[in-house]
């Protein structure tokens, strides 16, 4: 194999199919964002989701040292910090609630372990510490539409100090964000199949702009892979050129979008960090280059018989 | 050489074989002329030389290899030990005499060193020394077929294969073609060239295989082109 003579031919193919080569790239690189676009929605509702997300419906968290001061908020709470007992007295009745499939317990503790594991660059992380949060008990519900009922079971007893619907909260934005990821599968694969149709199409006006040089080709034998690796790699090399785009449009997109704008407007949700956008690039590549070859090379099992 | 067993090749949605139970053997070394008028079978009968038709029934070996055995994969190895030659040159316009030559190495792999040293040589040996560095455009059509016949020959192919190639020539330069044809047969390879050329075909006074609609209806060493009454 004689690289310099291959790179040349390669080089020809490119030029000599210049405008359809940027077609192929701008196609590329748009579905390819898309594709980014989907997976770092996918890793954005999954950091917002955290730890407890989609596994409980009712939260309950008890008094602590702190609420007894704070009686506006939590009335239920005067009577001081929630004892082991009256947390267990709680848990036993939910234990034996038959709309109840599970009970978590949370304590201060691993509270701050899982904020911290959420919201990693949280200006307040360095400060927090068990005192900042409440024994808790998390309840996954065999219904979670009966929520009102378990909670108004809880609700004023002895150390409760509050009842929270947790779905409630998150539920809307789980479903726009999910609803976004679906709209941006759809649209990647509509650009897909527009892409491929590109590509194949480019092989072949390639493929049959250079008839003379492959059929000399075969004629004093060169192989198949030698007759058919320039317009493999032709369509290989658009493929990156394009899934570099794509990952240049997806990291100032994520800057633009997230760190300039939603950062600074929402600051309630913790929004996903540059690690996911970098893991998304060579997947991007990977995905380009695979899918362009693979139709390149069924292109020319049809248009480049030996 | 070549073997044709009881070969015959029926296209697709056609009637008529293309060719009809042929079965001929060439020896190594013979210079075979191929006749007949046009649809009586010589092209089909050159493709499947080359393996790109394959016969409807029948046996077709080329360099002792039975071809319908050869694998999809070794088809370019077998092809690299014939040499092709056509009535158009085939030439690659945007290079040179000596890439379009070196071409043919290049694209099965062979060394630079090499390509180097074996072109200049097989132009010299089909008479275009010194012609290396001009385009095929600039060539008359004698001289083109000279570089497609020393493009066709630069591998030292034990059979070339010759259609029509004086079919866009005067019969100056038919001339000229035949005589390096001749000179490259005496080096031992196999020549089977398909002719509609009467002249030269009775002048050569070669082996005839004639066709005729798809049946083999002469085989005569040192022919000429027509019956002889």
């Amino acid at each position: 194999m004689r690289a310099q003579f291959v790179m040349a031919e390669i080089w020809i193919g490119l030029r000599r199919n210049l405008t359809m080569t940027i077609a192929v790239i701008v196609s590329v690189a748009l579905s390819l964002s898309l594709v980014g676009a989907a997976m770092l929605l996918n890793s954005q509702v999954n950091q917002m989701k955290g730890y407890w997300g989609d596994k409980v419906e009712v939260s309950i968290y008890f008094c602590n040292k702190t609420d007894q001061k704070n009686t506006n908020d939590t009335p239920n709470c005067a009577s001081g910090e929630a004892t082991q007992a009256q947390i267990d007295a709680v848990h036993g009745q939910l234990d034996k609630n038959p709309l109840v499939q599970k009970v978590y317990t949370e304590t201060p503790a691993q509270a701050v372990v899982n904020f911290k594991k959420q919201f990693p660059d949280s200006p307040l992380a360095p400060y927090v510490t068990p005192d900042s949060f409440n024994n808790s008990l998390r309840v996954k519900l065999t219904n979670p539409s009966l929520y009102q009922e378990v909670a108004s079971q809880v609700e004023g007893q002895p150390g409760v100090a509050k009842v929270d619907d947790q779905s409630a909260v998150l539920k809307p934005l789980f479903n726009l964000m999910n609803t976004a990821q679906w709209v941006a599968l759809a649209i990647m694969v509509i650009m897909f199949g527009v892409t491929l149709l590109l590509i194949v199409n480019t092989v072949r006006v390639s493929a049959f702009s250079r008839k003379r040089e492959t059929g000399i080709m075969r004629l004093v034998g060169a192989s198949n892979f030698y007759v058919q690796m320039p317009f493999i790699a032709e369509a290989a090399f658009a493929a990156v050129v394009g899934a570099v785009l794509a990952s240049g449009m997806i990291a100032v997109g994520k800057f633009v979008l997230i760190d300039m704008v939603l950062r600074k407007q929402i600051t309630l949700i913790s929004f996903i960090g540059w690690g996911p956008v970098i893991q998304v690039m060579p997947l991007l590549v990977v995905i380009g280059v695979g899918m362009s070859s693979l139709a390149a090379v069924l292109t020319l099992q049809k248009y480049l018989k030996v | 050489m070549i073997r044709f067993d009881n070969v015959s090749k029926t296209y697709p949605k056609q009637n008529r074989p293309a060719l009809d139970n042929v079965s001929l053997e060439i020896e190594k070394g013979e210079f075979v002329f191929l006749v007949g008028s046009s649809g009586s079978g010589k092209s089909t009968f050159l493709r499947l030389i080359l393996r790109e038709e394959r016969p409807s029934t029948g046996e077709v070996h080329v360099l002792g290899k039975d071809l319908a055995k050869l694998s999809n994969w070794k088809v370019p190895h077998m092809r690299r030990q014939l040499g092709t030659v056509f009535q158009d040159f085939r030439l690659l316009p945007n290079k040179t005499v000596g890439q379009n030559v070196a071409f043919a190495l290049e694209v099965i792999g062979k060394p630079r060193g090499t390509i180097k040293k074996v072109v200049p040589e097989v132009l010299e040996l089909v008479g275009l020394a010194g012609k290396q560095d001009r385009m095929p455009g600039e060539l008359s059509g004698g001289e083109q077929q000279r570089v497609a016949i020393a493009r066709a020959f630069v591998n030292r192919p034990m059979l070339l294969i010759a259609d029509e190639p004086t079919g866009n020539l005067d019969p100056q330069n038919s001339v000229g073609i035949m005589k390096l044809l001749d000179r490259i047969n005496r080096t031992g390879t196999t020549v089977l060239m398909a002719t509609h050329d009467q002249a030269i075909v009775d002048q050569m006074r070669k082996r005839v295989i004639e066709l005729d609609q798809g049946h083999l209806v002469r085989d005569q060493s040192r022919g000429v082109y027509g019956y002889q009454h």
